[in-house]
């Protein structure tokens, strides 16, 4: 029974344990956070169940559930994962009770609104991964977008409106769009067959079939376009990225954690998983654009970060350079660029998102996040140091840690089909090296800069805890590659062949 | 035996890992020496046992694969260590130099409150195992974990003294600076996958050798980003900018990384690629130029600092330029024979500043030191025997492998290597100049440091002291090896005993054989070295009367009753130039402005104009208030009089009626 | 002669409705006492149902079927039962504005304004 709705179960459990949090007093936030951190680590501890229930040699969507929703337009809630998703999946439910623990010493009102806030992003989140029926995938896709609005807009900073509203309008831009192209995709495919559908499975046979010839507004061209547009602006790509700055500075960093750890996989997962799935051959036609967007971002964003004064800035900007890596790698589109692209999204997501808690970690020890308040932090927090330290590696690519493995086998797959785009991402590798550097000399190192940091408490046992997942994960996934890439071997052979 | 492989590298993380925890918990010192030299010396023992045992057999190559790390698609790396003639000579000095260093640092650290000594033998176990990894690495990859390891490794522990901004600047720039030259060992692997389809020492090169004609084009591609990458990690020009800074460390560091061992990765690294160097005249030439060039340029800045640490930082990079130029003429063995022998000797040399600097109280100018001998006896002597090794004094290590080098280089030049006769010539012109110079320099600071009288103040002059025997022990054996360490390269040739070069014949299994080519070979012949006996002896005379030349003027200028006058006479003399190698040929103020400021700059307006300007403000918000602007024009049409809006519900049915119409 | 009972044109119906739709509309338009906006609505309510009832006359006999012949007549109830409610809540409205004006003027009242 509980295996056959395994992915339901999955799904749904975060939405309805936050129906049940909602008759307990938001003045006992004791028994909030007690509750939501065990639930959220018994949901994580769950969805193991679909790690062990998943078949890594199954090419396509398993653990699947399809029931007849609004029959006669097609649509239906059909869900499922493959190997693409399941990791994303996963890494979706090992942040929720990350960033739970995180604000756990948070001194806010409103924790239980708070806690809502994340098991329904949480539930839009993991429906993004798994839905397999399009008009599903835009409802959830909508639904993360409210709660990440709430969060951004009620317990961010000073200026959380203007960048709760910026990321809602510019999200909501893209979106809009896709709407229309998933509607265009249900009529082309009553067109062909005569049957109304949203089914990944079926518009699989149908979508394929547009013209992406005679010029611009070919329709092929126009609904990739429209998909590009929304998961572009989601991932981020250049010139869409203004958005992640602001949303990121002002954000808690509940929030920031998860945008960067999960909202910005949504992007580059709908690329793969919509536009290079359902329109290879519009995909084949802008490969260019992604590549050079790619690495313009990589650039880009690296040379931006490294003017920040704001920690937490600069690491948005690396955001917008690590996620051009992920870009590249599905823009090149072999079988090692894309599976480097995927296990890069699951790095991206541990490295940036520790170093956010850190930041986070920082903030609520100084209320600043500023650089020039800091440093010679290394001799008052020696372990934060060590910990700040690894996941800086990580983030900048050294071997043995996670982040060097999707690199390399990002550029790597991707040198035979643009020497030249892999030799300039190259130089983000350096700049990233620069930044981060940069960052931890002006932070860490040093004599002791600001006399209101002497004595800075070290890590807490607590905040240790929040990390420790991370940093075992980033040495696993630099040491062994091997667990996290093998799933998603056959699916993405799949996806590719087609 | 051979299957303990991987205890030695895993015994030093081992060592790392524990003082690392040591650490946190504050152990006292003796526990965390203990495992710190405990954990280098087990993997010494294992590694000279395995060595033992590999050379009983016949030399083949042992590639032992753990697991597979990487794999997707058509990507396959293996994390697997190997055991051939070349790595078997790395590994045994390098565990011997890195045992000696530690054992010496537990002295020299002495100082450090218990959780700063934890971490400085963590870090510097850490980086026996990144290196040892680098060495025995069966494929590229590996080779550029350990590359990148003892890169990070070479950051903290430059930084050690990280309250000390200076200290963690250089180690940021030496991290930066590596990661250019990565960045060209990167793309090397990549292109050698393309090339390749696999990152195997033992499948790449022998395909390469095996078919000289359609690799040629590839090899020269990664070749040349090989080198790129030994650029960076050798301090080469123009990547050379980092080491000078990297003596912010502790001596001993200096002595491991900067000097011994990491730096000379990228010697060992286009050594183990030499089929790819061999395939492209390019390649060979550039390096060859590279070296050259750099083994003067460094020498001639080294002539006039009077930081000790920053003499043989500088005679370092000299030295790599050596190795590099014998890479270059394709003196393959000669080039990891001068490793070695440098190794010893500059290991020696700065064991010794550090006893010096231990003494003198921190003091790490020259100028104010001097008469040292006296006090330090075993410091001085051993100092003196690397020091004639360094200047290239027959019998001494550094002789026999640097003779081997210039003489291979003329040899290239007389044989007209690859068709670039005449720049061979040039280069080995600029090698016995840098020869002088190398034995000016060194006895310069042999000179100032130990003899004449003390010119520091007072009170460091009463507590002059020779260091404790955990540091006179390694310099004792590094000494010695200094002495007696060329013994394994003798040139045989001269005396018509080619079996006396032990370790040309050890090696000579690495250089493996290119095909021929349309029925010639696909270069120049290796190995005999094509010049007549005569020529042979002559060119030894020429060395060596080059190093005793620097060694005369050295004593002129340095020593006696004149000494120091000669010198700031030609400084007044000269000044331009004098204040041109004073300042390093200004080569960081040039860094500053052609490279960091632009960039700087280039993010700057990325930032403010692109960003914000362009995209946040015209754009996004240029958007926002152009829907503003609309509405605030079209709310007039608002009128408030219902009757309007009466006439409007009447105007649009009147107009949709006649639309319909 | 007897006088023949002759149908009333078709169109002249129409043209009546056309009349007092246009009536109702100018009145609407030009007067500002909300009472007589009001009963000026309903002039045009009422040449709408007129309408309806000339269309439901004249096609309902085409058309044999019996259901569509009252399409027209019960659209007018439907108008009459919405003209009804908007009565009773325009003048509720018109005695609160009265209470808070003391005046009907809808000139007066345009404070939605901009």
């Amino acid at each position: 029974m509980v295996d056959d709705h395994l992915l339901s179960i999955v799904l749904i459990a975060p939405a309805a344990f936050a129906v049940v949090l909602l008759p307990i007093p938001r003045r006992w936030r004791k028994v909030h956070r007690v509750l939501t951190i065990i639930a959220s680590s018994l949901m994580f501890a769950f969805s193991l169940r679909l790690w062990t229930a998943f078949d890594a040699d199954e090419p396509g969507f398993q653990l699947a559930e399809r029931l007849p929703w609004i029959p006669q337009l097609g649509i239906s809630y059909h869900i499922a994962v493959d190997g693409i998703s399941i990791l994303l999946v996963l890494l979706t439910t090992l942040l929720l009770p990350v960033v739970v623990l995180a604000a756990w010493r948070l001194n806010i009102e409103h924790i239980k609104s708070l806690h809502i806030s994340l098991l329904l992003l949480t539930t839009g989140m993991i429906g993004t991964f798994v839905a397999v029926d399009l008009f599903l995938f835009y409802v959830v896709w909508e639904i993360t977008l409210i709660p990440m609005y709430f969060i951004i807009g009620v317990w961010g900073g000073p200026r959380r409106i203007y960048a709760a509203v910026k990321f809602f309008i510019f999200t909501m831009v893209g979106s809009v769009l896709m709407l229309v192209a998933v509607l265009y995709l249900a009529w082309f495919h009553h067109l062909q067959t005569g049957a109304w559908s949203y089914d990944y499975t079926e518009l699989l046979t149908t979508a394929p079939l547009l013209p992406v010839t005679g010029g611009l507004l070919a329709p092929g061209l126009l609904v990739f376009a429209a998909f590009g547009l929304a998961f572009a602006i989601k991932v981020p790509v250049f010139p869409f990225h203004t958005w992640l700055p602001d949303a990121h500075v002002e954000a808690p960093t509940t929030g920031s954690v998860i945008l960067a750890g999960v909202l910005l996989k949504m992007g580059a997962y709908g690329f793969l998983r919509f536009n290079r799935g359902l329109l290879p051959a519009a995909w084949e036609a802008c490969v260019p654009l992604l590549t050079a967007l790619a690495v313009v971002g990589i650039i880009y964003g690296a040379l931006v970060a490294m003017v920040q004064a704001d920690v937490k800035k600069l690491v948005a900007y690396s955001s917008v350079s690590h996620m051009g890596f992920v870009m590249l790698g599905l823009a090149a589109g072999g079988q090692a660029a894309t599976q480097g692209a995927i296990l890069q999204m699951v790095n991206h997501g541990l490295s940036t998102g520790g170093l956010f808690l850190l930041v986070g970690m920082l903030y609520q020890r100084r209320h600043t996040r500023m650089i020039a308040d800091f440093g010679g932090l290394a001799h008052e927090m020696p372990v934060f140091t060590g910990v700040f330290l690894i996941v800086t590696l990580s983030s900048i690519g050294l071997p043995g840690l996670n982040g060097f493995v999707g690199e390399f086998l990002i550029l790597a797959g991707s040198w035979s089909r643009a020497p030249v785009a892999v030799a300039l991402a190259g130089l983000g590798i350096i700049l990233g090296a620069v930044y981060m550097l940069w960052t931890v000399q002006r932070v860490f190192w040093g004599p002791l800069a600001n006399e209101a940091n002497r004595l800075l408490p070290d890590l807490t046992v607590r905040e240790l805890f929040v990390m420790l997942p991370l940093l075992v994960l980033i040495v696993w996934i630099g040491v062994h590659p091997g667990t996290f890439l093998s799933p998603t071997e056959a699916a993405v052979r799949l996806l590719l062949g087609r | 035996m051979l299957d303990a492989l991987w205890l030695i590298p895993a015994l030093c993380l081992a060592g790392a890992c524990a003082n690392l925890v040591l650490g946190t918990l504050r152990a006292p010192k003796a526990i965390v020496a203990v495992v710190g030299v405990g954990s280098v010396g087990a993997a010494t023992a294992v590694a000279w046992a395995t060595l033992w045992a590999y050379a009983g057999q016949p030399l083949a190559v042992v590639v032992r694969p753990y697991f597979t790390w990487i794999s997707a698609g058509d990507i396959t790396v293996n994390a697997s260590l190997q055991l051939d003639p070349l790595s078997a000579v790395m590994t045994a000095f390098v565990t011997v130099v890195g045992l000696l260093i530690h054992v010496y640092s537990v002295g020299y650290m002495h100082g450090e409150g218990n959780a700063a000594f934890a971490r400085y033998f963590a870090y510097l176990n850490l980086f026996m195992f990144a290196m040892l990894l680098l060495v025995l690495g069966s494929n590229l990859a590996v080779l550029f974990i350990g590359w990148e390891g003892v890169g990070l490794c070479s950051y903290l522990l430059i930084g050690y003294y990280y309250r000390q901004l200076w200290c963690a600047q250089a180690g940021m720039k030496a991290f930066i600076v590596n990661r250019i030259g990565d960045l060209g060992f990167l793309l090397a692997i990549f292109a050698t996958l393309a090339a390749f389809g696999s990152l195997e020492f033992e499948t790449v090169f022998p395909a390469a050798a095996a078919d000289p004609a359609s690799f040629g084009p590839e090899a020269t591609v990664i070749a040349l980003l090989l080198f790129v990458g030994a650029v960076g990690k050798s301090a080469q020009i123009p990547l050379y900018v980092w080491l000078p800074d990297a003596m912010a460390g502790p001596t001993p560091v200096s002595a491991l990384i900067h000097a011994a061992t990491m730096v000379t990765a990228g010697v060992y690294m286009v050594v183990r690629a030499n089929v790819l160097f061999r395939l492209s005249p390019t390649a060979m030439l550039t390096v060859a130029v590279v070296g050259g060039v750099t083994a003067i340029f460094a020498a001639t800045i080294g002539l006039v600092q009077n930081d000790i640490k920053k003499v043989l930082a500088y005679s370092t990079v000299s030295q790599l330029g050596y190795m590099f130029l014998a890479t270059g003429v394709g003196a393959w063995v000669a080039a990891i024979f001068h490793v070695v022998t440098h190794a010893f000797f500059k290991a020696c040399l700065f064991l010794g500043s550090g006893s010096v600097i231990h003494a003198c109280g921190g003091e790490q100018d020259m100028r104010r030191m001097g008469g040292l001998r006296i006090h330090m006896p075993t410091t001085y002597w051993t100092f003196l025997a690397a020091t004639l090794s360094i200047a290239g004094i027959p019998i001494f290590a550094g002789f026999f492998s640097k003779d081997e080098i210039l003489t291979r280089t003329w040899a290239a030049g007389a044989s007209d290597l690859n068709g670039f006769g005449d720049a061979y010539r040039v280069l080995w012109a600029l090698a016995v100049a840098a020869a002088l110079l190398t034995a000016f320099y060194m006895f310069r600071a042999l000179f100032t440091t130990f003899h004449g009288s003390f010119r520091g103040p007072e009170e460091v002059a009463h507590h002059l002291h020779e260091s404790p025997r955990s540091m006179t022990l390694p310099l004792v054996l590094l000494g010695v090896l200094s002495v007696v360490g060329g013994f394994v390269g003798l040139p045989g040739q001269l005396l018509h005993l080619e079996g006396l070069n032990l370790i040309e014949r050890f090696l000579k299994p690495v250089v493996i054989p290119l095909a021929e080519v349309g029925g010639h070979a696909a270069e120049a012949a290796h190995g005999a070295h094509g010049i007549g006996l005569a020529t042979e002896w002559l060119l030894v005379l020429v060395s060596v009367g080059a190093a005793a030349a620097g060694v005369l003027l050295a004593r002129r200028f340095y020593l006696g009753a004149g000494a120091f006058l000669l010198p700031r006479r030609l400084a007044e003399r000269l000044p331009l130039l004098h204040r041109m190698l004073l300042n390093k040929y200004w080569v960081d103020e040039l860094y500053a402005l052609l490279v960091i400021r632009p960039l700087r700059a280039a993010a700057g307006f990325c930032w403010r104009v692109v960003d914000e300007l362009a995209i946040d403000t015209l754009l996004v918000n240029g958007t926002a208030f152009g829907v503003e602007l609309g509405a605030d024009l079209a709310r007039y049409t608002t009128t408030g009089n219902i009757r309007n809006y009466a006439l409007m519900v009447l105007a649009a049915a009147v107009g949709i009626a006649a639309l319909l119409w | 002669m007897t006088a023949e009972l002759v149908p009333i044109p078709f169109t002249w119906v129409l043209a009546l409705s056309a009349v007092l739709f246009a009536i109702g509309t100018l009145g609407v338009m030009l007067r500002r006492n909300a009472i007589a906006i009001f009963l000026s609505l309903e002039v045009m309510l009422n040449s709408a149902n007129l309408a309806f009832a000339a269309f439901a006359y004249r096609f309902g006999a085409v058309h044999v079927a019996a259901a569509a012949a009252l399409d027209g007549q019960i659209f007018i109830f439907f108008v009459i039962a919405v003209a009804a409610a908007e009565a009773t809540v325009g003048l509720a409205l018109f005695i609160a504005l009265y209470r808070l004006r003391e005046t009907i003027d809808v000139d007066r009242f345009n404070i939605l304004r901009w």
